[in-house]
């Protein structure tokens, strides 16, 4: 939760929520939470566990980013 | 009788000298059908007390519906960590055991406006160009 809420600081664009699980059993469901922490990006792609920064944010990157595009020539 | 324990104040308290700039905590309760609803609102009124750089604001989930929407809030009980500016930080349920150190943590970056990221990395969030989403589910040990 650190590393997400510290990336928020960084760029408005981000925003980093920490939930319970038990309070909020519900989103815990509907996002598969088995074993925490699990971070749910954009509500779709996840990351289990805790993760040093520099790989959590390639993770976080590389699950919003589009897919490289072809190079032109 | 406090939910944080005198030694514990002592030692937030001294952490809580580090701060720089005043940091606002903004609560959203229900009161209703919420096991940690109330203890969630005394923990943060304990903790606000340990520094004159923190402030508390609480508000209803039902009837404040502007600071619902301002803050954009869709469950409670929530609670915004901000300064002069909303920075997108919330914490959802208490924030007790393990993320009761995770709340000090971000409340001294907000304060002292630094994510004390590496450089790298800054860099890299920075190019972040779209709405960026995380949520981040822990439970309470």
């Amino acid at each position: 939760m650190r590393l997400a809420q510290r990336f928020a600081l960084e760029n408005e664009l981000i925003r980093a929520d920490c939930i319970e699980s038990t309070e909020f059993p519900e989103l815990a469901g509907k996002y598969r939470v088995y074993a925490v922490p699990k971070t749910v990006i954009n509500g779709a792609a996840s990351i289990e566990g805790a993760l040093p920064e520099g790989f959590f944010l390639d993770k976080v990157l590389a699950a919003v980013e589009p897919p490289t595009q072809t190079e032109t020539t | 009788m406090g939910l944080i324990r005198e030694e514990d104040a002592v030692e937030i308290r001294q952490r809580l000298k580090e701060m720089v700039n005043p940091v606002k905590l903004v609560h959203f309760t229900q009161e209703l059908n919420l096991e940690y609803g109330r203890e969630t609102q005394q923990l943060l009124q304990e903790v606000a007390e340990l520094s004159e750089k923190l402030s508390l604001e609480i508000h209803n989930f039902l009837l404040d519906k502007e600071k619902v929407a301002e803050y954009g809030i869709d469950k409670v009980p929530a609670t915004v960590v901000r300064d002069g500016q909303d920075h997108g930080i919330r914490f959802y349920g208490i924030p007790a055991g393990y993320e009761f150190s995770t709340l000090l943590d971000a409340i001294l970056a907000v304060s002292l406006g630094d994510s004390g990221l590496e450089e790298e990395n800054r860099e890299k969030l920075k190019q972040i160009t779209s709405p960026l989403h995380l949520e981040v589910f822990v439970t309470p040990t």
